[in-house]
């Protein structure tokens, strides 16, 4: 589904990625972990290029992203991400913020956009939101709202950028449990978190990264309960 | 001879309707240029911002051009000079809206360049992560929030580009301040006409301060 070749990436003299390879497979659910600064979120913006690699292959399905004449909103159009901050459309309302890319990216009609949004709205459980601007809500309901968005285009892959990063603790666990229930869907998962008994309990698979580079690729059930690097054990021996 | 105060409004009160007609022309101009203005100001902003280097450069000069030079000099170069170069005669009043207009991109593009800069750069990223097309992220998600912000600063534009219209008056179009200079040369005293005008000019700012200020209150019903 993803397969990553030889990923670099760097922001004038810092080196952030210094050639990762990896593959996911369709349905995975991957969990990107490491220490600040190690290149994870960078990693994940690259896989629908909001960061240009300086380097290296980035396939979605089979089509090669980085190849300059694929058409990116298209793989985007199939991409969904959420973000730390959310970032929620401000001046619409929450089934606006769902049914605005469906219509004006895909051409899918009101009436079908607005009960595909409905739909995902009583997924994630906001259904009685609707109407409400985003600015009304809390941040685990921002997040869960910033999730419909994306799957309102009915993507393949999802990726998550420290979703719960932003929240307080309390809503950690409502968007969690949206994530955990869009797992057992089968869909395509990459998530950047510092959630690891989220990691430990959903994820297929934990990508650990260090220093730009991928230091561990190991089931979660191995990885932690035995890193085989140093870096790894350090890392687990702050968070654990 | 004394310093008493010598004015005399009742004299005046027959020019009164001569000198509103002008509010017709003043709000006509204004409003034109401000259509014009804001039109060129989004096209201009939105070069400032792009990537293409040619078009930045020409919107930087352009807005350089326009801000350091007086108002009163490009009306007079429009309507005075431009002919010798076109060869037909300009109107008073496309002058007017062709210089204001013009001017006021120049203030307005800045305006909304600034807008734009202030929104999140997360807007921009959902809506790219999105596959929304840019033309429409810009349309859609990045302006609306931009004027938001900017509001206030285009009403005093707009406030501006009203009071400064009365430099039209060097090109004779009827507007108010012409007009009462028109009485005030008839009756040979320009006090009372020019305080009218004053008092004209003061309401519609008014009116404008507060046309503004129930937009804004609209647009802020998503806070």
């Amino acid at each position: 589904m993803i397969k990553v070749v030889d990923l670099h990436k760097s922001f004038g003299k810092l080196q952030v990625l210094k050639g990762i390879t990896t593959t996911i497979a369709q349905g995975e659910v991957v969990a990107i972990i490491g220490p600040s600064g190690s290149g994870k979120s960078t990693f994940l913006r690259c896989l629908n290029l909001l960061e240009e690699p300086t380097k290296g292959k980035i396939w979605i399905g089979d089509q090669e992203i980085t190849n300059r004449k694929t058409d990116i909103m298209k793989v985007r159009q199939n991409v969904g991400m959420v973000f730390q901050h959310f970032h929620l459309f401000p001046h619409m309302t929450v089934l606006e913020n769902l049914t605005y890319a469906p219509m004006k990216v895909k051409g899918i009609a009101k009436a079908e956009a607005e009960a595909k949004g409905m739909e995902l709205l009583r997924k994630v459980g906001l259904a009685e939101k609707a109407n409400e601007y985003p600015n009304r809500l809390s941040g685990g309901q921002k997040q869960r709202v910033a999730i419909a968005r994306a799957l309102a285009m009915s993507p393949e892959v999802m990726l998550f950028d420290e979703p719960t990063s932003a929240l307080d603790p309390e809503m950690v666990k409502e968007v969690l449990e949206v994530m955990k229930s869009l797992a057992h869907t089968g869909m395509t998962m990459a998530i950047v978190t510092h959630e690891m008994g989220f990691a430990r309990e959903v994820a297929d698979r934990v990508l650990f990264l260090d220093g730009g580079q991928l230091v561990e690729d190991a089931p979660p059930s191995e990885f932690f309960a035995a890193p085989k690097s140093k870096r790894a054990q350090e890392f687990l021996e702050k968070m654990l | 001879m004394g310093f008493g105060v010598n004015l005399n409004f009742s004299q005046f009160v027959p020019s009164i309707p001569f000198i509103l007609e002008g509010v017709l022309v003043t709000l006509k101009i204004v409003a034109l240029a401000a259509l014009l203005g804001f039109a060129l100001g989004v096209i201009l902003a939105l070069f400032k911002i792009g990537r293409m280097k040619v078009l930045t450069w020409f919107a930087d000069a352009y807005t350089s051009v326009f801000r350091g030079t007086p108002l009163v000099l490009q009306l007079m170069i429009i309507y005075f000079g431009l002919p010798q170069i076109i060869g037909f005669e300009i109107e008073a009043f496309p002058a007017a809206v062709i210089a204001f207009g013009l001017n006021s991109a120049a203030y307005i593009s800045e305006i909304i360049r600034a807008g734009i800069m202030a929104v999140d750069k997360g807007q921009r990223e959902a809506a790219m992560a999105l596959g929304i097309p840019y033309k429409s992220m810009m349309r859609d998600i990045i302006l609306p929030q931009a004027f938001k912000n900017i509001l206030p600063a285009l009403v005093n534009e707009f406030i501006t580009l009203t009071k400064e219209s009365a430099v039209v008056t060097v090109i004779g179009a009827m507007d108010i301040m012409r007009r009462a200079y028109i009485v005030g040369g008839e009756k040979y005293a320009f006090f009372e006409p020019l305080l009218i005008a004053g008092v004209i000019y003061y309401i519609l700012v008014m009116i404008l301060t507060l046309l503004g200020k129930a937009v804004e209150g609209r647009m802020r019903k998503s806070d």
